[in-house]
């Protein structure tokens, strides 16, 4: 990693932190010329997120999903690989979890609990070992296969819990009969539930402790394992790699099993300590903002914490911002598309800012093609 | 390579799936089978009808990804583009509701082209003149789009008409095939006349000469005189139009309203018809016309009723189609070489 400068740190951190202010800027922008009133939303949020308990207690909460499905992307581009397919692996995590979760009543907390986790990250582990098989066998781009499985694992997940239709169209094997017409699962038993660090009105769960760990452990995996140094000697120079006889093709299908369990883990811990069930609408665009948050990060673990934390934060004071001023709580996906481009592109922002490259730093967005 | 107009194999599989239906469903809407046949509810006109309109959006998606990625443009923020169209041509047309109906959806589909090719412009922009990651670039598209136009929707506002079947004189009166192909609203005659000039375009003109060339070996292409960056930003911006028109289609022809997140996944089966068309107009169209019948069988099978088939796994027949056509168990589909790469002409590179 080289030793360690505060001029080093300074430049790391110069793109993300101006990325992150010309989103603000240009997403205020927006607002004016819709009409709405930017200072007041800004405040409404950032009260919103950190102006009570309750909003640190949401924005905590909404930190684990992002911090581990950007953690699952960006050790796909510490392999070189573009995992756009975490809100699949979210999925299968979430169902699999969900499945241990309904079941196994009477087992204990302290079993129950770990192994509906590790079942979460088993779904998304073998839904994210399929694109990485397909690459290494057939050539198949991840791009490709990784959206067409997000969709599949929506529709399988949409499935299970389908609450059968009129023509005779049978349930799904875990619709819960007793919410009739709605397609969900039935809740998950007490003892699979993770338990709460600051019970409600708070709802933060230990889950938050977990993915913090998992950071930890990501970043020694990295950077200090012999795994590690391949998934990244791979990712930087795929033909020098090889001659260095890397197992090539083991690693990207690794680099994507990994990805695959933490976007898993995330759809896990989501159902185990917030929503303790499953219904089709769960999920979301938490796939895409996990691009959003191993960019912002700059694919480094600990980078991962602290976009993901942010991210959270203007989630969290989404709804404040929208009750206080107005403004639909919709800007903040703008905003999160605009983080997108500026951490995606440090050429726009050295561009308005007239900030020179400087010769030793490396793009830290990688590049992706179709051929693979 | 060999001739740039000879089929490759998955392209051919893709349209002789699509000739087979239309072939199956003329002959089952010809014959005396009566109404509750499992044959009238998958090939019935009714199905093939629905098949048509599903078809559309995705072929003039796929045409746009086509002109895109042709000239070396990865484009996978079809998707954004479309709804930025879709939106942009609800907006224009409720403004001008109290115009003549005419008038006021051509200023729909105007505004519908105009919203795409911002976006196939940004597109470009992003890609070459910033060299950001082209696929990052799609992404940040689609998510832009999908939060601009949440953002700014506004559910009171309502459209007030769309498009409606304009008969073509003698053709229309054609059994089952006038039916189908011939009494349409003009988008749709439109995504057939785009599909076919594309092909043209691509193949018998300097202009898709060009645009190949830019795709293919940029090197060469510069060293011939090609100004391979302005390909592109055309293309990219023609693209964006194109796939800004599948959006107004879905807002002024289909549904006649905007909802929020309408193109519902369009754009990527869109460019799953373009990878399993192998980046070929007709080939693509083929691929698109598969996955609109994968639509309209499902719907022609919940409204029948027959089946036992839960439709989700019906639903997920494009997408399954798609990996197995990447994975190459049909034949390889090949990309333009030069995809996903900036290109800097010799000097202006450090």
């Amino acid at each position: 990693m080289g030793h360690f400068s505060l001029r080093r740190l300074f430049r790391s951190l110069l793109i993300p932190v101006l990325a992150v202010l010309t989103a603000l800027v240009v997403g205020a922008v927006i607002m004016w010329l819709a009409g709405d009133n930017p200072i007041a939303a800004y405040k409404g949020l950032f009260q919103g997120a950190f102006g009570s308990a309750r909003g640190w207690a949401t924005t905590i909460r909404k930190w684990s999903p992002l911090l581990l499905t950007g953690l699952s992307v960006a050790v796909a581009f510490q392999a070189g690989l573009f995992n756009i397919g975490a809100s699949g692996q979210f999925m299968m995590g979430t169902i699999f979890s969900v499945w241990v979760g309904i079941n196994f009543a009477d087992m204990p907390a302290i079993i129950h609990v770990p192994l509906a986790i590790s079942a979460g990250i088993l779904g998304g582990l073998l839904w994210g070992a399929i694109p990485g098989i397909l690459k290494v066998t057939t050539g198949a781009h991840e791009v490709i296969t990784t959206i067409m499985l997000n969709y599949i694992a929506a529709l399988f997940a949409g499935w299970t819990v389908y609450a059968g239709g009129s023509q005779g169209q049978k349930p799904g094997p875990l619709w819960d009969p007793a919410a009739k017409a709605i397609s969900q699962t039935p809740p998950v038993v007490e003892s699979a539930r993770i338990p709460f660090i600051f019970g409600p009105p708070y709802r933060v769960h230990w889950g938050i402790v977990l993915a913090i760990i998992t950071i930890f452990v990501m970043a020694w995996l990295i950077y200090k394992t012999t795994i590690g140094f391949e998934l990244r000697t791979v990712g930087q120079n795929f033909k020098a790699s090889k001659y260095a006889g890397i197992r090539v093709g083991w690693t990207i299908i690794l680099a994507m099993m990994l990805a695959g369990a933490l976007a898993g883990m995330a759809g896990a811990i989501e159902t185990l300590g917030v929503n303790f069930k499953f219904a089709p609408e769960f999920g979301g665009s938490v796939g895409f903002d996990g691009i959003t948050v191993a960019l912002l990060g700059q694919t480094n673990p600990f980078g991962v914490g602290l976009a993901a934390f942010f991210l959270a934060s203007l989630a969290a004071g989404g709804a404040k911002m929208q009750f206080d001023s107005g403004v639909s709580s919709d800007i903040i996906q703008v905003i999160n598309a605009l983080l997108l481009a500026f951490v995606a592109a440090p050429a726009i922002i050295r561009y308005l800012y007239r900030i020179r490259k400087s010769p030793e730093e490396k793009e830290t967005t990688p590049k992706i093609s179709w051929g693979g | 390579m060999s001739s740039p107009t000879r089929f490759k194999k998955t392209s051919l599989i893709a349209l002789a799936v699509a000739i087979v239906l239309i072939i199956i469903g003329i002959v089952v809407n010809l014959l005396p089978i009566p109404d509750d046949s499992m044959w009238r509810v998958l090939f019935g006109v009714s199905t093939l009808n629905f098949t048509l309109r599903a078809t559309v959006p995705l072929a003039l998606g796929a045409m746009a990804g086509i002109l895109c990625e042709r000239t070396g443009i990865i484009n996978i923020g079809i998707e954004g583009m479309m709804l930025a169209g879709a939106f942009a041509g609800f907006v224009a047309k409720v403004a001008t509701n109290d115009w003549p109906l005419m008038a006021s959806l051509l200023v729909g589909v105007a505004a519908a082209l105009a919203a795409g090719a911002a976006m196939g412009y940004i597109h470009a922009l992003f890609s070459i003149k910033f060299k950001m990651d082209q696929i990052i670039s799609g992404t940040f598209l689609i998510l832009l789009a999908g939060g601009l136009t949440s953002y700014l929707f506004n559910p009171d506002s309502v459209a007030e008409g769309k498009f409606s079947p304009i008969a073509i004189p003698f053709l229309s009166k054609i059994p089952v095939i006038g039916d189908i192909f011939f009494n349409n609203p003009p988008i749709t005659y439109a995504a057939f006349i785009i599909v076919i000039a594309l092909h043209i375009g691509l193949f018998h003109t300097k202009w898709g000469l060009r645009s190949r060339a830019a795709g293919e070996h940029p090197r060469a292409a510069d060293t011939v005189g090609i100004n391979v960056n302005f390909y592109r930003y055309l293309n990219t911006t023609l693209g964006g139009m194109v796939a800004g028109l599948a959006g107004g289609f879905l807002v002024l022809e289909a549904v006649g309203q905007f909802q929020e997140g309408m193109t519902a996944g369009r754009g990527f089966i869109s460019l799953a018809a373009m990878i399993f068309g192998n980046w070929m107009p007709f080939g693509a169209l083929g691929a698109a016309t598969l996955f609109g019948y994968t639509q309209g069988v499902q719907n022609a099978l919940l409204l029948a009723g027959v089946v036992n088939i839960p439709r989700h796994f019906i639903s997920m027949l494009p997408y399954l189609v798609t990996i197995i056509a990447v994975a190459g168990f049909v034949g390889r589909v090949r990309p333009p070489a030069a995809e996903g790469k900036v290109y800097e002409t010799e000097g202006s590179s450090e």
